[in-house]
């Protein structure tokens, strides 16, 4: 009867400590793995199905900004293509948009400027935890796309920037629902000022529903794609590809 | 049903005597939704590590006053062992669909079967000055049941069971709702009821740290109250009432 209870006893705090280190073991069986990333799909079909395709991300007074709007990822591309560019105040920058679109575009920052602008005051959330709450102006990704005109094939818009990562461009892409929700824009200016270099000049998207990696900055080039197999390994983005972030990222 | 032994028809069950405690329901509830809080405990204090400070408001950041610095939670303890948010975050993010859903499920399904209304119900006569004081000795001699009334739960359990149930694991789930961008575009609601995203944070974490201090609690007790019983109890449904 002792042993036996205290081989209940051990089993009851051993359990739980097996179960914490087993976990490490489980995630490198490939079918354990596919099930557990599996919770993306569902987090997504969920969120999808719970939410409007056009549900507005809550915006804010601007008393409520962040008084410091912190900087991550990159901080400065540091090339020396985009060196020239930011020497020129970003004069000869030019945002190429194609891939399956009836009318490729080369846009200036002048051309930006030119179309209806938004201007939201929203929260940044970064995957790691903190918020920081700013105000983004630009045009609105959805007429961008719909001057170029989007074939009937394409399905998802992949973002290709000038900072680099491990040599190549960081990119990352979004579906169609956020492709076209009013508050996803190309933003050129933050809290009333052009974009600065450590938060992406001269332009970067906001994606107001997904985490902070989603809001690729130094953009250079727009491409709607029907899938995304032929980006990078597949996966959609940067971290993505390299360190199994989700591809949604709506939470 | 007829194998469950009927208290209250006049007969005060011996010592040993064999009784259905436990329904299927709950016991398989019980423990899906145990693997599903270690693992997010587990996984959640990974989560920690990658910005390990707490805010109160809408936003927060490292310039940021925090009002709680944590500190770093070691690898015997985390989800994965060696620091990997992105993987922390896949085995939270499934999990909390586990919990969440298991718990609508056994909320839902224990209104029906009657069990919340017959076992978890804290009754006025439980909460009096003189019944708590009495449960409080009684837990002191480590007696945990009522002899005339073996099957109900006492006081205590009653209050941190449905405490657990109806507060700190919804509330957890909440929280956790309220830090997604995409849900707090779809329910802004839940940014008003905590306070902004960075509270909601807080709180998740404070849910948390209570389901956990409940979970130690629960398993001393459970150990307390004999081991071999109590698990079988909760694995088969029968227990014996204790001497
Ligand atoms: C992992 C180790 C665990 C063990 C060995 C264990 C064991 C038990 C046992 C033996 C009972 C029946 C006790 C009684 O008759 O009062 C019980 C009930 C209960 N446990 Fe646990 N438990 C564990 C983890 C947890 C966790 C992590 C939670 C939740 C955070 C939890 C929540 C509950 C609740 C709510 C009940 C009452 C169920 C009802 O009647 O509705 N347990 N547990």
């Amino acid at each position: 009867m002792i042993a036996r209870r205290t081989l209940i006893t051990g089993g009851i705090t051993g359990g739980a400590g097996l179960l914490l280190a087993g976990c490490d073991r489980v995630v490198q069986i490939p079918a354990a793995r596919k099930i557990l990333f599996a919770g993306e799909d569902m987090q997504r079909g969920l969120q999808r199905a719970l939410m409007d395709r056009g549900a507005l991300a809550p915006e804010y007074r601007p008393d409520q900004r962040s008084p410091i709007f912190r900087a991550n990822g990159t901080y400065d591309p540091g090339t020396a293509a985009y060196k020239a560019l930011a020497a020129g105040g970003f004069a000869d920058w030019r945002l190429a948009v194609g891939g399956l679109v009836e009318r490729p575009l080369r846009l200036s920052l002048a051309d930006l400027r030119a179309l209806p602008n938004r201007s939201q005051i929203t929260r940044h959330d970064c995957v790691e935890g903190w918020s920081a709450i700013g105000q983004w102006t630009g045009p609105m990704l959805g007429n961008v796309l719909k001057a170029a005109g989007l074939r009937r094939a394409a399905r998802y818009i992949v973002f290709t920037c000038a900072d680099l990562y491990g040599g190549a461009p960081y990119y990352e892409s979004i579906d169609l629902v956020d492709a076209f929700h009013p508050q996803t824009i190309l933003a050129w200016a933050m809290n009333g000022r052009p974009l600065d270099v450590p938060h992406g000049a001269p332009c970067r998207l906001r994606v107001e529903r997904q985490l902070g990696y989603k809001h690729a900055k130094y953009l250079m080039r727009i491409d709607a794609v029907a899938t995304l197999s032929g980006i990078g390994r597949g996966k959609g983005g940067y971290w993505e590809d390299n360190v199994d972030y989700d591809w949604y990222a709506g939470i | 049903m007829d194998a469950r032994f009927r208290s209250g028809a006049g007969e005060t069950p011996p010592p040993g005597t064999p009784i259905h405690r436990h329904r299927l329901a709950t016991r398989l509830w019980h423990w899906v939704n145990a693997v599903a809080v270690i693992i997010l405990l587990g996984s959640g204090l990974g989560i920690s590590n990658a910005h390990p400070r707490l805010y109160w408001g809408r936003y927060g950041a490292n310039f940021d006053p925090a009002w709680l610095q944590l500190p770093r939670f070691p690898a015997w303890i985390t989800i994965p062992a060696s620091y990997n948010l992105a993987i922390s975050r896949r085995w939270h993010l499934f999990f909390a669909l586990v919990l969440g859903f298991g718990l609508l499920a056994h909320l839902l399904w224990s209104l029906a079967n009657r069990h919340i209304q017959r076992d978890l119900r804290v009754r006025r006569s439980d909460v009096t000055p003189a019944h708590l004081w009495a449960d409080l000795r009684a837990h002191w001699n480590f007696r945990f049941h009522d002899p005339e009334r073996p099957r109900a739960y006492n006081a205590f359990q009653k209050l941190s069971y449905v405490a657990i149930l109806f507060v700190a694991l919804p509330l957890a789930i909440l929280t956790g709702l309220a830090l997604s961008p995409a849900m707090d575009a779809a329910w802004p609601w839940l940014l008003d009821l905590f306070g902004g995203r960075q509270s909601a944070r807080s709180i998740h974490f404070l849910a948390a740290t209570g389901i956990a201090l409940f979970t130690i609690v629960h398993l001393a007790l459970v150990i307390l109250a004999g081991p071999v019983n109590e698990v079988r109890s909760m694995l088969t449904g029968w227990w014996r009432v204790p001497e």
